[in-house]
């Protein structure tokens, strides 16, 4: 079983600050990390690994610094790295973006057969969620997103669990397929000693887009981008209302004469 | 990009034989920008014995109901899916596609627009269009909802979007509203799908019912630990209310993720919501901001969440609590003994 994630180089959200008169990104200190979706996907890969055998690839597109989630990749437990990196892959939207990653899968299963591509449920910077089924769409392979088990795996077909808004389906799959994967489907691991140390050394195979093969330019980049970014604004401030006043006892007797109507609301506890 | 890129499509999403709040929300934003484009309104039907709910869809302000009734379209899949929006797109060329962001609006939608070679901007909170340019301006949280970013796509058709449930609000129905229904058929048969669905099973997912709820007693790291959060367990269960958390509550362990209200948790909009020991930062006010009323305790005045409180207590939470659920218990208690009198 050959199985490639595909893992995406991100600005960790958390610490990341607007700076509140330019409605500007402060990237600086940002630190940039391996997207937490896709650490769950390469470790659901190595899981499927050791328990069915094969090897887990895994694919980035991005800068020569991204290089870094690829190492941490192998870390969890991949063997192969590949990243496509050159300036014509720049300001890609999805479209561009799912086309471009699509052009290297393309080339990786020329030597190595693809079962399955895992990606994760979705990017935490970009956070659209929609380059995995791109990808499958350019592939002619079915997507199945939001995956949060996968309960059986065969040479032919593989049954995930696919997390609804309201439960759970259950679907059966051919392979090849490509799956998103949810945080919920594996808790992350601590690294092994023998993978921090190829990860230390670990240098991943690296494309520019004259590696690649077909590849229609007109379709990388910002050029191949049909989105665009209009303009960056200030999340619209909504006005406040009453300040209740005084003492806690005269504040709760206020509000318990505002809500006076609402009582039908609550439910009072029987017990 | 042509001429002949006409009208307003949104896809109904159909669970269980019954329409999704979220896409008669998108006929209700739909209704505003078709008539500002002055073009028809239409809902996108697929499934099996959904033909009936056209009605409805009118109803609620489509002028058009395009249906495709199939047995291959029972439960949602990809495959079958995307061929059949794919052939009624090509077929009819609408100018815009609106879709529920929802697990399965987000995975029709990517599928589309990468079939169609299109953009598509996700998970919006604003719609608009300019009339002049016939541009749908789809603005969306952006990092984290620090900021909004509106996204364009200028020279491909149709424009199409994913939109946050609960953000845009849906009319009144009105069962006097009259328009067409326009069925097609697929041509696919069951063997050619590569996916089957074996079983779906409902709600086991979801223990925490904060989506239903009328009243959402939220509890935030301002409750100082985990027994100053016990308060807003006391009071949720005094008022019979469900209890939502921050996502720097879930991070400090006193209550799971399932409770989370804001960008990464659930988007809620209960009839009364308690903001609790909560500053009010962007991400979680995301997920809670169109409730109907908001009513803040903190101890800073200052705090952000008093900008969209209707109303706001500042003070202690710690002293504020205690007085309040003594005084809804014996509210509550009052009324009991006088309803059953
Ligand atoms: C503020 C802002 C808003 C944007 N809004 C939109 C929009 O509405 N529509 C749009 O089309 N584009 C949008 N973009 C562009 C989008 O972020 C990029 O196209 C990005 O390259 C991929 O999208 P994503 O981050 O949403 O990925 P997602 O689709 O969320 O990523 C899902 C998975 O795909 C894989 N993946 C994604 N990117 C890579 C990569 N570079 N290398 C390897 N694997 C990858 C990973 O497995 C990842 O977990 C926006 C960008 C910004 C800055
Ligand atoms: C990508 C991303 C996604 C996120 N998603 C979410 C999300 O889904 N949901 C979410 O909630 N957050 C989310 N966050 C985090 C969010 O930015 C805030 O950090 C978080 O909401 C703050 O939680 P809080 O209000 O409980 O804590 P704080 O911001 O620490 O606020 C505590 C408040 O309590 C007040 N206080 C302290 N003591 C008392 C007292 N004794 N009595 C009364 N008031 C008191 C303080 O004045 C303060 O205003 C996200 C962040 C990022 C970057």
């Amino acid at each position: 079983m050959h199985i490639v994630v595909c893992v995406k180089q991100v600005p960790d959200t958390k610490v990341i600050k607007i700076n509140p008169k330019t409605n500007t990104l402060d990237r600086r200190g940002v630190p940039s990390i391996l997207n937490p979706y896709d650490t769950h996907a390469v470790q659901e890969a190595v899981h499927l690994k050791q328990q069915y055998g094969g090897k887990v690839s895994v694919l980035s597109m991005g800068p020569p610094q991204a290089t870094a989630v690829i190492k941490k990749s192998i870390e969890i437990g991949a063997d192969e790295g590949y990243l496509i990196s050159d300036r014509a892959f720049a300001g890609a939207d999805t479209l561009a973006t799912s086309y471009a990653l699509t052009k290297a899968l393309e080339k990786i299963s020329k030597t190595s057969p693809i079962d399955m591509v895992f990606c994760g449920k979705h990017a935490i910077d970009g956070d659209t969620g929609q380059v995995g089924p791109g990808i499958a769409k350019r592939l002619d392979i079915p997507p199945i997103t939001n995956i949060s088990a996968i309960t059986k795996v065969t040479k032919d077909y593989v049954e995930l669990q696919r997390k609804l808004q309201d439960g759970y389906a259950y679907i059966r799959s051919t392979l090849p397929c490509l799956i998103t994967i949810e945080k919920e489907i594996n808790e992350i691991e601590y690294a092994s000693f023998p993978n921090m140390l190829k990860a230390v050394h670990f240098q991943p195979v690296v494309w520019s887009v004259d590696h690649l093969e077909n590849v229609d330019r007109k379709q990388l980049g910002l050029k191949g981008s049909p989105t665009v970014v209009g303009k960056m604004f200030a999340p619209p401030k909504q006005e406040g209302g009453h300040r209740l006043e005084g003492t806690p006892e005269e504040q709760v007797k206020q509000l318990v004469e505002v809500l006076k109507d609402k009582q039908d609301l609550f439910h009072v506890n029987k017990s | 990009m042509s001429e002949q890129h006409r009208g307003i499509w949104v896809f109904a999403e159909v669970n269980d034989g019954t329409i999704a709040g979220v896409s008669l929300e998108l006929l209700g934003v739909g209704r505003v920008l078709a008539d500002k484009l002055d073009v028809p309104l239409a809902g996108v039907l697929l499934g099996e014995n959904i033909t009936p709910l056209s009605e409805q869809l009118i109803h609620y302000g489509a002028d058009e109901v395009y249906v495709i009734d199939d047995p291959v379209l029972k439960d949602y899949r990809t495959e079958p899916f995307l061929a059949g929006m794919g052939k009624l797109a090509r077929m009819y060329v609408p100018e815009i596609i609106l879709y529920g962001a929802t697990p399965n609006g987000k995975d029709i939608a990517s599928a589309i627009a990468t079939d169609l070679k299109t953009g598509l901007t996700a998970d919006c909170t604003m719609l608009d269009v300019n009339v002049e340019k016939r541009l749908l301006e789809a603005s969306r949280p952006a990092f984290g909802g620090n900021i909004m970013a509106t996204i364009l796509c200028k020279k491909h058709r149709p424009q199409m979007a994913t939109v946050r449930p609960k953000v845009m609000k849906s009319l009144p129905a009105d069962p006097a509203r009259k328009g067409t229904v326009i069925e097609e058929k697929l041509q696919m048969k069951e063997e050619e799908i590569r996916t089957k669905v074996l079983e779906i099973i409902k709600g086991p997912g979801k223990s925490v019912d904060l989506e239903g709820a009328d009243v959402i007693v939220c509890g935030g790291k301002g409750m100082g630990d985990e027994q100053g959060f016990q308060l807003i367990h006391q009071l949720a269960d005094t008022i019979g209310a469900s209890v939502g958390g921050t996502r720097d509550a879930v991070e400090a362990g006193w209550l799971s993720h399932d409770h989370q209200v804001g960008q990464t948790g659930e988007t809620v909009t209960p009839k009364i919501y308690f903001a609790i020991g909560v500053s009010g930062a962007i991400q979680h006010t995301v997920g809670m901001k169109n409730s109907e009323m908001i009513i803040a305790i903190n101890k800073d005045p200052d705090a952000p969440i008093f900008d969209i409180a209707t109303y706001g207590m500042v003070g202690d939470a710690r002293e504020i609590l205690p007085v309040m659920i003594k005084a809804f218990d014996e509210r509550l208690r009052e009324n009991e003994v006088v309803s059953h009198a």
